[in-house]
């Protein structure tokens, strides 16, 4: 048994692990990034299927702002992690649209599109709406916010128009809420300035090439990155602290300085604690990707997301049956600017899914099961963009039994457990938490995460 | 180091946090925050490059007195004495 001492150690080479381990590596600390995968990007990350190279879960990266906005989120943590805003080659989205049975808001990256849909959709809400973003971006969650406070309610404080409030809670929702039939008020805030305020681009190449930047500037510092490396177990000293890992071939490494992604239920289990129902998430997807002979533009699918619902008061909740065909998102991955897709298409189609029915299934079934409902899925989709089915070249599908073979995350959870640790304690001493459980989802939120914590208990706190 | 070097090792630290700033005009008694855009996230990188390039270390109750160029050449002064300028590192 070989046992090696380091200044700090990093489970999961998400987003959150990668970007810690950058932080720590600039300054010099010994640090080990230990995925259990064979490859790094955990929720966002790609593979090869048919010669072709799909990503797990692009939809759009949130928070897109110039370099000029020097305050934005995504410009903060490119200094932070010295990367340049050129390197990441964004192609902004077109346009967007939130579609609730027959409401219809477009959006883009300009702010007064939407400001404009709303007052012709909503004419009576104009001024409500003007209050209600005046806000949002006059807000400072992280210490006016309650934590637990409702986002509906903070929207109604606004807005007296319900159908105005469910349309605008979709997409909050759907990008970013681990708590069933809400989203933290705090979230809410984050996410409408993420989505709505600064909004949505692609990199160029999808996912991949932003890895692989992440990685290899994590290298050029002397970072480690280990993979076919999982953490079996959290190692602890006598008063209960963290002392280093034991990893699934036997070999323990040491430190006092953890930080974990693997998620907050997951991580305590790996530390040998237990913790309350309440804290494991409930909230699954199951997703496709198809790839289409042609563009989607030249189909009719003309926007670059559509937030989806076939009712004014969709549903965001663990549906009792496998899928939730009443609501999901619809991402057309070549309606982004600059993308290196056509002449092809790429369109992908998310929706709700019960993770204890799609786990449950025995091979066979698992398999049937997905080819029925992944035609469902496009069929439900259809009425809101295009078909995709006639066009189609290839076809992939993920569930939430993929996710949790993937990222190892209990119940095949996206945004995680539904209460956030924002101070990325974990109840372990020496064990912080960082990523989507310290209350930071998305690409940029997860990056966000790793660099502040980082910067809090292993870099100021040495 | 004397006073001009530590105003360059400051500036050059500027530069590698925040590549856009031009830090060439920076006023002395003005405080940085004032003058460029950092934050407290870059505040810290200001700290940590001083310990990773000089060995200088700051307690985090210190931070303040780095609020200005000539509170950078106060504070660092005595702590820079016998070290030698890095830049463009
Ligand atoms: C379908 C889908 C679509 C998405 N679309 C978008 C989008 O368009 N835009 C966006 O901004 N966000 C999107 N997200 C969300 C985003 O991907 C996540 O919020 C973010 O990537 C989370 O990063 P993380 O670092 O917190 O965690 P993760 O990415 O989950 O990283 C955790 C890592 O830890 C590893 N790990 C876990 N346990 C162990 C262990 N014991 N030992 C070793 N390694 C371990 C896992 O393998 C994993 O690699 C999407 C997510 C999904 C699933």
């Amino acid at each position: 048994m070989t046992a090696d001492r380091y200044d700090a150690l990093v489970i999961g080479a998400g987003m959150s692990g990668l970007a810690a381990g950058i932080r720590l590596a600039q300054f010099g600390r010994r640090v080990a990034i230990l995925e259990r995968h064979a490859l790094w990007g955990g929720l966002n990350s790609f593979y090869k299927r048919g010669g072709r190279r799909f990503d797990s879960g692009l939809h759009a990266l949130t928070n897109f702002a110039r370099p000029e906005s020097k305050t934005a989120p995504l410009s903060r943590v490119l200094r932070q992690l010295r990367l340049r805003f050129d390197d990441l080659h964004l192609g902004e989205q077109g346009r967007s649209r939130l579609h609730l049975a027959d409401v219809r808001l477009d959006f883009s990256n300009d702010f007064a599109l939407l400001e404009a849909e709303v007052a012709r959709a909503f004419p009576a809400q104009r001024t409500q709406f003007a209050s209600f973003v005046r806000a949002v971006r006059e807000a400072e969650p992280f210490t006016t916010v309650d934590p637990s406070a409702s986002g509906r309610a903070f929207l109604r404080e606004h807005l007296t128009d319900e159908d105005l409030v469910e349309a605008l809670m979709l997409p909050l929702c759907w990008y970013g809420s681990a708590r069933e039939g809400d989203v933290d008020a705090y979230q809410a805030i984050i996410l409408f300035r993420a989505i709505f305020l600064e909004g949505l681009a692609r990199p160029r190449g999808g996912i991949k090439p932003l890895l692989d930047l992440l990685v290899a500037r994590y290298k050029a510092e002397g970072g480690e990155l280990r993979t076919h490396h999982g953490v079996e177990s959290v190692l602890r000293d006598s008063r209960g602290a963290a002392r280093g890992v034991r990893l699934d071939s036997g070999d323990e490494l040491l430190s006092d300085r953890i930080l974990s992604s693997a998620g907050y239920v997951e991580t305590r289990n790996l530390c040998g604690e237990s913790s309350a129902p309440a804290d494991q998430g409930r909230l699954s997807f199951v997703e496709t990707q198809r790839v289409l002979s042609q563009p989607s533009a030249s189909i009719g699918a003309l926007h670059t997301l559509v937030f989806f619902s076939d009712s004014l008061r969709p549903a965001w909740r663990r549906p009792e049956e496998p899928v939730d065909l009443s609501n999901g998102v619809i991402a057309c991955s070549d309606n982004y600017a600059g993308n290196e897709i056509a002449p092809r298409g790429l369109m992908r189609v998310t929706c709700l899914a019960n993770p204890e029915t799609w786990c449950a299934y025995d091979e066979a079934e698992y398999r049937t099961q997905k080819d029925r409902w992944e035609d469902a899925i496009c069929a439900a989709a259809a009425p809101y963009a295009a078909d995709p089915r006639p066009l189609t070249t290839q076809v992939d599908c993920f569930t939430p039994r993929t996710i949790t073979h993937y990222t190892g995350h209990t119940g095949g959870t996206v945004y995680g457990s539904p209460r956030k640790r924002l101070d990325g304690d974990s109840g372990v001493p020496n064990v912080h938490l960082i990523g989507t459980d310290q209350g930071f989802v998305g690409i940029v939120g997860a990056l966000m995460s790793g660099i502040s914590i980082a910067n809090r208990h292993a870099l100021v706190a040495q | 180091m004397n006073r001009e070097e530590i105003i360059l090792a400051i500036q050059d630290i500027i530069k590698t946090i925040a590549p856009d700033e031009d830090v060439s005009n920076l006023k002395t008694d003005v405080r940085l925050r004032d003058q460029i855009e950092l934050d407290s996230m870059d505040f810290l990188d200001i700290v940590m490059e001083l310990r990773k390039r000089y060995g200088v270390q700051v307690p985090e109750d210190d931070y303040k007195e780095l609020a200005t160029l000539d509170g950078c050449v106060a504070y660092l002064g005595p702590k820079m004495q016998g070290k030698s300028l890095k830049v463009g590192v």
